[in-house]
């Protein structure tokens, strides 16, 4: 089984969110970048299938020579391969095409994504590039298990949970679930010092028009001080959420 | 040209996104001075979304839809977007939404804006205001392309009543049997239990209740508001409560009108994962909890203490109001 991991290179959950050039891009200046978490739990689940199905794992992103090192990282956790499309992610769209390029070149049977990247939390790229393949897709998924050319896969419902019997070759939006927290790999040296050794292949950008533009961005509006409410008087609290929030 | 929303319905039921989706188009159809249109999938009672200003309801039964499918929902949605010449088409943020909108967008050459929270701000160029950066920021987008597609935020641009009298059709789109590529085997859903997806407050637990066998007054609080149970990362993961109750970043986002948080320090994660609700609670026995800065109210105290009293308190007011 041929695996394609696709990997987002993203701001570190805990980063500051500023932007520049009168707020119409997003300021990198001191943030710490790394693989999408959704990626991360997707990426994972592609290393067991390497391990106990001999599966072959090649990660791919969309950006420029700034991503690197988010696949070296992914290389580093066990991926045979990486390649880096040569452009800025401009619009997911845009991605999707460049991905799906990238796929059929490829051939491979199993897509890997995760449902969304926690920068602009678009939740397009695995579906559009399934549609564009006209692979299967399944979002928003918990649990996944492929037996030749099978698959059973377990998605996220509003309210629980659904099994799927579906067949390769398949795109995987995934989330939490498709492994553990607890099962995510931290790159040991073994594994940092192969990853130096294994080939990051880049390649060049099909022409594509990105079909949305972020103009410009802006923050929340600085929310007011907390109202504090004595432990010895919660009546209050009742009072302020029907008659000041009326929210009950 | 116009617009079309497709209302979403569950056992041929709406759910509220449906009627806030179909308000938010009726809004978009006035901007454009156009009509809308809603395409429905083996609903029942299609006359209720002339409350919210459908103008033409397009009715689509078909036995082999009756389980949620998103190549074949996609698959209808664009054939009835083509049938009314629809421009723009608004999906709304449900998992089966989410799901099958990308789907839609390449079936229609379309630019996808996802979690919009207002109005567009301009129709030429068409620039929607959506969330990004896991709810620290907005992003205002101009979606390009001809036909567009707008993936509507929950609980974000509300219900707007716009009574019109509208006319119903039936439609009959052509399924090809590559949508039905996948099957459904088993669906797993709690009966009788408000989901956090639906859920207009959320009452949610964290690490400082201790242990799960103090659960019991979390769910008295949420019986007594009608409200679903949530929890922060650290209780599913220690196995507390199920993954399926876990909200924050990696969990499922909420959106609620009301959000209580017991006993949940709020770390980055969790609160990027819960921003977008309305009013926000806060209970905690430290008040240096970075909760208490992204909350709206706050109590200080043993949540042993002020959640028993808050029970009561809920539950004489709710007599009174009965």
């Amino acid at each position: 089984m041929k695996i394609l991991v696709c990997i987002s290179h993203v701001p570190d959950t805990t980063s500051k969110i500023n932007f520049t050039d009168g707020d119409s891009k997003f300021d990198s200046n001191g943030v710490q970048f790394v693989i999408n978490p959704y990626d991360e739990f997707v990426l994972t689940r592609a290393m067991w299938f390497k391990e106990k199905q001999g599966a072959s794992v090649t990660v791919v992103s969309v950006g420029t020579s700034s991503t690197e090192p988010t696949l070296r990282k992914a290389l580093a956790i066990g991926a045979d391969e990486a390649i880096r499309i040569n452009a800025e992610a401009t619009d997911g769209y845009f991605v999707a095409k460049q991905l799906a390029e990238v796929a059929k070149n490829g051939n491979y049977d199993l897509i890997l994504a995760g449902r969304e990247s926690i920068d602009y939390n678009g939740g397009m790229v695995p579906g559009m590039l399934a549609a564009i393949l006209d692979f299967n897709f399944v979002n928003a998924c918990i649990g996944l298990e492929v037996e030749g050319d099978n698959a059973t896969v377990i998605r996220e419902i509003d309210g629980g949970k659904e099994t799927l019997s579906t067949s390769l070759p398949l795109v995987i939006g995934g989330q939490k679930g498709v492994v553990e927290e607890k099962d995510l790999r931290i790159p040991n040296m073994r594994g940092i010092m192969m990853a130096r050794k294994k080939p990051l292949n880049i390649v060049e950008p099909i022409s594509f028009e990105a079909t949305t533009e972020s103009k410009s961005f802006e923050k929340p509006e600085a929310k007011g001080a907390v109202k504090l409410i004595d432990a010895d008087n919660v009546g209050e609290l009742v009072d302020l959420l029907h008659n000041e929030a009326k929210v009950i | 040209m116009s617009v079309l929303v497709y209302a979403e319905s569950s056992e041929g039921k709406f759910k509220k996104i449906a009627f806030e989706a179909v308000s938010y188009g009726k809004k978009v159809a006035e901007l454009l001075g156009t009509n809308l249109s809603v395409l429905t999938i083996n609903a029942e009672n299609t006359s209720t979304l002339s409350d919210y200003g459908a103008e033409k309801i397009i009715k689509v039964n078909n036995e082999k839809l009756s389980n949620f499918n998103a190549k074949a929902y996609a698959d209808v949605i664009k054939q009835g977007a083509e049938k009314e010449n629809a421009d723009i088409i608004i999906i709304d943020s449900s998992n089966d939404g989410i799901y099958l909108a990308p789907l839609l967008a390449v079936n229609l050459e379309a630019g996808y804006a996802s979690n919009v929270v207002e109005a567009p701000s301009s129709v030429s160029p068409f620039t929607v205001k959506r969330k990004a950066f896991s709810n620290k920021a907005f992003d205002n987008t101009e979606i390009k392309t001809a036909r567009k597609l707008i993936g509507l935020a929950k609980n974000s641009f509300g219900l707007v009543e716009n009574k019109t009298s509208a006319t119903e059709e039936d439609f009959t789109p052509a399924l090809a049997e590559g949508d039905f590529n996948i099957t459904s085997t088993s669906i797993d859903k709690a009966k009788g239990k408000v989901t956090i997806a639906d859920a207009d407050i959320v009452v949610s637990g964290g690490r400082g209740l201790k242990g799960p066998e103090n659960w019991g007054m979390i769910e008295e609080l949420a019986d007594v508001l009608g409200a679903a149970t949530a929890c922060s990362k650290p209780v599913s993961d220690l196995g507390w409560r199920p993954h399926s109750e876990h909200v924050g970043q990696t969990g499922k986002p909420v959106a609620a009108n009301l959000y209580i948080a017991i006993g949940i320090s709020g770390a980055i994660q969790h609160l990027a994962g819960i921003n977008s609700s309305k009013v926000k609670v806060v209970i905690n026995t430290d008040p240096e909890a970075p909760f208490f800065k992204a909350a709206d109210y706050g109590i200080v105290g043993d949540a042993f203490e002020v959640v028993p009293k808050l029970i009561e308190k809920l539950k004489e007011f709710k007599a009174q109001n009965a």
